[in-house]
């Protein structure tokens, strides 16, 4: 890719991608109604992360009201306020679409406790910030 | 009021806009582009500006190249590649002057020529969008073009008739692109959609 379009891409990185497939997951997102501002909180199991560069999206599952509901969210939408890691859990697949088949105990996960991870896309944003700033 | 930038094609990106919505853009990188030469009414017959973008080594042009471009070359100091003509420019006064993205402003809606990716020879379903035939089915036909006329009467296939041939690579304009953000440090504009050619191309971005 063109040096000045990758520092574009990388300009747009606001945020580290700080979980995994596995995890669970609290997104705090922006909802505008009219011109009003509040924030929704949606909770589920990262199943997928996919895309790359500033597409990369991730889809969170959840079952409510006994059914399914997969959301995906843009990883650097200026929506989201924050991600939360609730907890994760051993897996693996980096896609976790078998879970879709699966109801009640076999579509449990075995809970593991995990250091958070570095972003080294977000780091190297982070610099390019730096470096502009100064 | 008329005015263009020679620039190149950097490649396709995306950003969210005001309302929320995430949209494709282009990240072109125009100019700065110096005026080579200016015409006027009385001298040429039309008014317009002449101007390069993109530097080269001396050793590449031919010398008549070099001594047109001379005038320009004693103010800025090197010589450029690609001219362009852009009719009635009044903002531009001088040979030498460099003309850079500032021209631009944000929210503008401009045009885009480049050269399209060439396709090759290409058959009439992908250059035309000819329907084509079954692909099972017992069928015989499938992007074959058909008939391509009549028989005794008129003894003559219609000019213009589409069939295959050459695809791509040629000049294309795409007009009414919004510019949605301007990076002048850069010198790159980014505009919503796509533009012809391959990243890295050449393109001429103005308003008429």
């Amino acid at each position: 890719m063109n040096p000045t379009l990758q520092k574009l891409n990388l300009s747009m990185i606001n945020r580290p991608l700080d979980f995994q497939v596995g995890d669970w997951v609290r997104v705090h997102y922006k909802i505008v109604e009219g011109d009003k501002e509040r924030l929704q909180t949606y909770e589920g199991l990262v199943i997928a992360i996919q895309n790359q560069g500033i597409s990369k999206t991730f889809t969170v599952r959840r079952i409510s009201f006994d059914v399914g509901v997969e959301r995906i969210f843009p990883l650097y939408s200026p929506f989201i306020e924050k991600i939360e890691v609730v907890r994760s859990h051993k897996v693996r697949r980096a896609k976790l679409y078998y879970l879709r088949k699966k109801v009640g105990k076999e579509s449990r996960l075995k809970e593991i406790r995990r250091k958070g991870k570095k972003d080294p896309i977000f780091e190297k944003a982070q610099a390019l910030r730096q470096n502009a700033a100064s | 009021m008329a005015k263009g930038l020679l620039g190149r094609k950097l490649g396709m990106m995306a950003m969210w806009d005001d309302k929320g919505r995430y949209v494709a853009l282009t990240a072109l990188q125009c100019g700065p582009c110096p005026v080579l030469q200016i015409k006027s009414k009385e001298k040429d017959g039309y008014n317009a500006v002449q101007i390069g973008y993109g530097p080269v080594r001396e050793k590449l042009l031919t010398k008549a190249e070099r001594g047109h471009q001379g005038p320009a070359f004693a103010k800025i100091n090197y010589y450029v590649r690609h001219s362009w003509e852009v009719r009635d420019f009044p903002q531009t006064t001088e040979v030498g002057q460099l003309l850079d993205i500032s021209l631009f402003q944000v929210g503008e809606k401009v045009s885009v020529t480049g050269i399209s990716k060439g396709k090759g020879f290409q058959g009439v379903v992908k250059r035309h969008g000819f329907g084509g035939g079954r692909a099972s089915h017992g069928s015989a036909f499938h992007r074959a073009p058909g008939s391509i006329g009549a028989g005794t009467d008129p003894s003559e296939v219609v000019k213009g008739k589409r069939m295959p041939g050459r695809m791509g690579g040629r000049r294309v304009t795409v007009r009414n692109l919004s510019v949605m953000k301007i990076i002048p440090q850069e010198h790159v504009m980014l505009v919503k959609g796509a533009v012809p050619g391959p990243n890295g191309s050449l393109v001429y971005v103005y308003v008429k």
